[in-house]
């Protein structure tokens, strides 16, 4: 109870102070609530920290485009910023192409050249790979060095991993995949797992290397829902097959017309579609729900600093709710990712 | 900005980024924790099943034990009575024989002191008789000493003799 008393009491200071410098910051702009929601949920070719008396706090990370026109082009994002133009290539700021890199060609049409650059998500996906590779690996050294059928568990992080790897394991894996296949499978959806869940912890961080709205990406989803896809439709056995091309159904379902076959062939291209809408769209509302609390303290300090400050604590203990709460999905939506990945490639490896 | 519409840039990176970070972990990662960890398990699974023969065949042995000690216990029992019963019967057999030799002496004894005694009263019979005829003849010497007196008792036996 003592710890809560003094949560509480440092939430309502911090409310007070924010309260203070939100009114002063405001007083002559109107809050684009919003672009400032989209841009962080979005991706960015820089990675904006914050703003500091005025001045754009931004990580510089590069752009790599190939245009049609000139070839390929490798310049840092400082370049472009603020409307700047670099090499022919700006940022555009409306229409289909807004905030991406785009040029004029010949007839002054915008296009956007091919683009690769390490935006702000491809960024944060290379922290979370170089972490996840480090955590997972580190903890592999200790079985190498260690004679873990003598020694037991190993201790810390190690420790750790390993448990969540061996939950994972058994209780995911082999329990939907069975006994016989599941080891062949193992490796692809524990790094599915990881990855994740290390992208969504990473995601609730709200300060650098954290915060970008990594597995609220559709891209990112895409490939891994596509990767799941492969695992369940190149390795499905024989079975499998049969029950989607000829299935056990009175013969005017699927001959002449390829009722069921049509049917089976959506469920096919919907399972992982639900996969990749399904971890999108968590983790993506997670953000702009956090985000639009957070905006509420913007929006509000126009309206005087007893609404803003009352409302500023609420927001604060939503906030805190809200944060626990994406703990809690952090976890449950890389759970069901693996477990429906793993659910999938056990029916496509299921005998009679 | 279209949140649905996927980028081909990040589409681009993530295939690579994801195809690297599976690679490395399924070769030196997850195989070898997981390898590891189950060859524990298995271990463990394995002592305790060691431990469980182990136990099993302790209670066997208690068991074995057990039942060895009452068997041992029950024969000695029937020894100690088998050896009160024969020494019972020993000495029933040996009061019985003594008791027998007892009585054969006493008989052998009895019937001697049967014999003596008659031989005894034989010999006194025969000695009284001879007496009996020394003092009868002695009487018949004394009395004889006239002819009547021979005559009448000639005449006397003579008597008898033809009365039978």
């Amino acid at each position: 109870m003592r710890w809560l008393k003094v949560i509480f009491v440092v939430m309502l200071l911090t409310a007070s102070s924010v309260t203070l410098s939100a009114t002063e910051g405001t007083d002559d702009q109107e809050v684009d609530v919003a672009h400032m929601l989209f841009g962080h949920i979005g991706d960015s070719y820089g990675w904006h920290i914050t703003d500091w008396s005025g001045k754009h706090v931004t990580i510089p990370l590069p752009c790599i485009v190939y245009s049609r026109q000139s070839g390929w082009h490798v310049f840092m994002s400082t370049k472009i910023e603020h409307g700047h133009q670099y090499q022919g290539f700006f940022l555009a700021e409306e229409g289909r192409y807004e905030d991406k890199i785009v040029e004029k060609d010949a007839s002054g049409e915008l296009v956007r050249p091919f683009d690769i650059s390490i935006t702000k998500n491809v960024a944060s996906l290379m922290i979370t790979a170089l972490l996840l590779i480090a955590l997972v690996l580190g903890s592999a050294r200790w079985y190498k060095k260690h004679d873990a059928v003598q020694e037991g568990s190993p201790k810390g992080i190690a420790g750790l991993m390993e448990m969540m790897i061996m939950m994972v394991n058994d209780d995911l894996i082999k329990a939907s995949i069975g006994e016989k296949d599941y080891r062949k499978y193992a490796p692809y959806l524990l790094t599915v797992f990881f990855f994740i869940f290390l992208s969504n912890l990473l995601g609730i961080v709200p300060f650098f290397p954290g915060g970008a709205n990594v597995t609220g990406n559709i891209a990112v989803t895409m490939v891994l829902a596509l990767c799941t896809f492969f695992a369940v439709n190149v390795f499905g056995n024989k079975h499998y097959w049969k029950e989607v091309l000829w299935p056990d159904v009175p013969l005017f379902l699927k001959f002449p017309l390829p009722i069921m076959q049509t049917i089976e062939l959506f469920g096919l291209i919907s399972k992982p579609f639900s996969l990749m809408v399904r971890l999108f769209a968590n983790i993506m509302a997670g953000h702009a729900m956090i985000l639009g609390l957070v905006a509420v303290i913007f929006v509000t300090a126009k309206l005087g600093p007893v609404i803003n400050g009352s409302m500023t604590f609420i927001t604060l203990l939503f906030g805190v709710f809200m944060d626990c709460l994406e703990l809690l999905v952090a976890f449950i939506q890389a759970y069901v990712f693996t477990m429906l990945s793993s659910v999938f490639i056990g029916l496509s490896r299921q005998e009679h | 900005m279209n949140l649905m519409l996927p980028d081909s840039g990040l589409l681009f990176w993530m295939t690579i980024i994801f195809a690297i970070v599976f690679f490395v972990l399924a070769k030196f990662g997850f195989p070898i924790i997981t390898g590891m960890v189950e060859k524990r398990n298995k271990r463990i699974a394995d002592s305790l099943e060691a431990a469980r023969i182990a136990e099993d065949a302790i209670a066997h042995l208690t068991e074995e034990q057990e039942r060895i000690i009452s068997e041992t216990r029950a024969s000695q029992a029937k020894l100690l009575q088998e050896a009160a019963a024969e020494r019972d019967k020993m000495i029933a057999q040996a009061q019985d024989k003594a008791r027998e030799e007892a009585q054969k002496i006493m008989d052998d004894a009895r019937v001697r002191i049967q014999e003596e005694k008659e031989a005894a009263v034989r010999e006194v019979r025969q000695e009284v008789a001879k007496l009996s005829i020394a003092i009868a003849e002695k009487v018949i010497r004394k009395e004889l000493s006239t002819d009547d007196a021979q005559k009448a008792l000639v005449d006397k036996l003579l008597n008898e003799v033809t009365e039978l």
